[in-house]
């Protein structure tokens, strides 16, 4: 007999803030005041918000509380659960612009209102670990759908009339995918998905898995009646440990009920899927390096054609695609390709999962139609950036991508756009980056993961990555000149038009993009020996303004290397350029403001 | 699990689990559990309506709340419809709160007998 659902995020980011133990606390708690029969306690994959993590969400009431401590969930239990009296100190709020007074009712909660969910409408609302919760929000309906009333070809159709769109960085139309493979003669074939998730600060296809693991297995499904495959690969990495269990008792949930196995719905329709870890390698995600690593080989990229959907897993034809596609596969069937067709742009239709991240007051994972706009997403739903620090860039695409600006801010998120900017739609990251951050060094930042990320293979990228490393590394440190921002770009072009696979091919993005967006840093960090950001640390210079000092000598007392001399009450303190590490530890001592960063 | 009649049966039974979680029930139901209305009683109105709630599937869900501020009508029994219009019935013991859901929650009736006036 429940009356009452409690609903404990456990996806990767609030079980790193001890939501485990938060629902141990509620579970003993309500084994002390007899309510454990009635109040379920249910954990759930994750509720977007994870900066304000752990999220406790109590049903029917519809209170969301944040940052629940062990000792708060004592408190919720006692007033809340038992004396219905909700937490109001813990609850989700936000400020109404108007009234200027706090609104707790979570439909009108920014965050929320501004997002449309559908790939990942069951995250933080069902327990992923239970297959009747999944069914009970319509789960395995589209399956059974497509095996008992459509041919495999109505099936591709639908896809295609949908207008989706690969979600796993290039926007590939998933139909048309789907379509090459199905045409390929009949025989073995399969299906993958890639949950490699590489992207540095995404995390888009790990909470989908983590949320809702069974969407993806019956998507995958579908795809294998649609192109005539019977067997699925899962490939994800092994540092994704929740979510690869959650995957595995997905799995064995669905074959106990057979809706994975032999003969599907009586349909003569046979699939099963297996999990293949991988060992965390950026290259892996590449499509034909990941299938190289699922035949047990090392994961290195070859030319491409033949594509996959020719000549794919074991040679067989295969089709390959992301998490979050698949994601959409088994709503697009259920509720009609026009009811997706009519979410989002022209050409971009549904809705796209990013990962915020970087300078942003609300991290977290957000779910927004095609066609929102930068500014919407940044600071209707992201809270803009913290302290009332100004706003300078988001970066999107990761390492594949580029800078975005003010100047961009309005403009509609789709595919095309982003590229007509000079970014891409990657996978979904979305670095905010303040006055604070150093953008030769954001760009250096990216280039140092695709050094240690590049396979080898080919020389452009092997060595031209290397090159581009070491002259930002210069830049950074003061030693740059006229001539190595030339080389820099020229090479940047170089290692773009020659590399073997996507990695290489778009490495020089994060460089190309900051260079076109904000010269004056470059130029500043090489002309004027100077980091604007004072991110570089080479760069910086600390010295004493003589009319502010007091002579307390409290920046010496705190300097590690000695370089401040002075004398206590009678001269002003200096700081000796040649012993200084530029720690600022004078600046942070000095409670007179009298030290000064240039 | 064989045939797609079979999800259907599997979806409807689970469905009922899960519906308190998406918030467009018909009426909300709400007993005063403050420490006035549990010393009046209201643990076994809450446990009854709970009971006849998961038995016979009411468009409803079954919430506690604090204080109703009327401490002498306890146990309080509040129904609200879709629309915000609230229906407060005191003095409520187990036996009164089934009725309340049968009549008021299942058939739209108000039960004017058990309410304030
Ligand atoms: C270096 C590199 C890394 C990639 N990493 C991923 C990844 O982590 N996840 C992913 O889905 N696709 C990744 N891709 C894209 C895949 O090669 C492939 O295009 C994609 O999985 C296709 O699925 P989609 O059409 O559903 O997007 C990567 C591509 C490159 C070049
Ligand atoms: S471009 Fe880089 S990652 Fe891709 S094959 Fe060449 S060396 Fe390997």
């Amino acid at each position: 007999m429940e009356r009452m659902h409690v609903l404990v995020c456990a996806g990767t980011g609030c079980t790193s803030s001890l939501s485990a133990q938060v629902v141990e606390q509620i579970q003993s708690e309500l084994v002390k005041l007899n309510l454990q029969t009635e109040v379920k306690v249910i954990k759930t994959g994750c509720f977007g918000l994870c900066q304000k993590g752990p999220i406790v969400a109590i049903h029917p009431d519809r209170v969301f509380y944040c940052h629940v401590t062990p000792a708060d969930a004592v408190e919720i239990v006692a007033e809340h659960i038992y004396k219905g009296r909700p937490v109001k100190r813990l609850e989700l709020t936000d400020i109404d612009e108007v009234t200027k007074e706090k609104i707790f009712n979570i439909d009108e909660i920014k965050f929320y209102a501004k997002q449309q969910r559908i790939a990942l409408k069951n995250c933080g609302v069902i327990n992923p670990e239970d297959i009747d919760e999944y069914i009970a929000m319509e789960g395995y309906m589209a399956l059974g759908k497509a095996l008992t009333t459509m041919t495999p070809q109505e099936v591709i159709d639908e896809v295609k009339k949908s207008g989706l769109r690969g979600r796993g960085g290039g926007g590939f139309p998933t139909g048309a995918k789907w379509q090459f493979a199905a045409n390929q003669p009949k025989g073995q074939k399969y299906v993958i998905c890639n949950a490699d998730e590489g992207d540095p600060g995404a995390f888009m296809d790990r909470s989908i898995l983590e949320g809702d693991p069974h969407v993806v297995l019956e998507s995958m499904a579908i795809a294998g009646y649609a192109i005539g495959a019977n067997h699925g690969y899962v490939y994800i990495r092994a540092e994704y440990p929740i979510a690869v269990e959650r995957l595995e008792i997905a799995l064995k949930q669905a074959r106990e009920l057979g809706l994975l196995g032999n003969n599907i719905f009586s349909s003569g329709f046979d699939f099963d899927i297996e999990i293949r870890l991988g060992a965390g390698a950026f290259v892996c995600g590449e499509e034909t390096a990941l299938i190289q690593s699922i035949e047990g080989k090392r994961g290195m990229p070859r030319p491409k054609p033949p594509f996959p959907a020719v000549s794919g897993v074991w040679g067989k034809p295969t089709i390959i695609n992301n998490v979050e596609t698949f994601a959409n596969v088994a709503p697009i069937l259920r509720k009609g390709s026009e009811w997706f067709a009519s979410i989002g742009t022209e050409k971009s239709k549904g809705t796209k999962v990013f990962a915020l991240g970087g300078k942003i007051s609300n991290t977290g994972l957000v779910e927004v139609p095609m066609g929102t706009t930068l500014r919407e997403v940044i600071y209707e739903i992201g809270g803009g950036c913290p302290d009332n620090k100004n706003f300078k860039a988001v970066q999107t695409g990761g390492p594949s991508g580029g800078c975005l600006t003010e100047a961009d801010l309005d403009t509609g998120i789709d595919f095309d756009n982003l590229v007509a900017l000079g970014s891409m739609m990657g996978s979904g990251g979305m670095i905010v980056l303040d006055e604070d951050n150093c953008m030769v060094d954001v760009a250096r930042f990216y280039m140092d993961f695709i050094v240690d990320e590049s396979c080898g293979k080919c020389s452009p990228c092997r060595i031209g990555t290397k090159r581009m490393l070491e002259m930002l590394t210069d830049i950074c440190e003061g030693r740059g000149t006229a001539e190595t921002l030339f080389e820099l770009e020229r090479l940047a072009h170089k290692v773009k038009d020659t590399s073997l696979c996507g990695l290489g091919q778009t490495a020089s993005n994060p460089v190309l993009s900051t260079l076109r967006l904000f010269k004056s840093e470059y130029d500043a960090h090489v002309f004027d020996k100077k980091c604007p950001a004072h991110v570089c640390k080479n760069l910086l210079t600390y010295s004493i303004v003589a009319e502010a000092c007091r002579k307390c000598g409290l920046c010496a007392r705190n300097c590690p290397t000695s370089a401040i001399t002075g004398v206590l009450g009678k001269e002003v303190y200096v700081i000796d350029p040649a012993k200084c590490i530029r720690c600022g530890a004078c600046m942070t001592a000095c409670r007179f403001g009298a030290v000064l960063r240039g | 699990m064989k045939t797609l009649q079979d999800l259907q049966k599997l979806r409807d039974e689970a469905k009922k689990r899960v519906s308190m979680r998406e918030g467009d029930v018909r009426y909300r139901v709400l007993v005063g559990m403050a420490t006035c209305g549990i010393a009046a009683g209201a643990r076994p109105v809450l446990n009854a309506l709970v009971e006849a709630c998961a038995k016979e599937h009411y468009d409803c869900t079954v919430t506690q709340t604090g204080c109703i501020g009327m401490c002498t009508y306890e146990p309080i029994v509040e129904v609200l419809d879709q629309d915000g219009k609230k229906t407060t019935y005191i003095h409520v013991d187990a036996k009164k709160a089934v009725e309340i859901l049968e009549s008021h929650v299942k058939n739209g009736i108000l039960l004017e007998a058990y309410s304030l006036q």
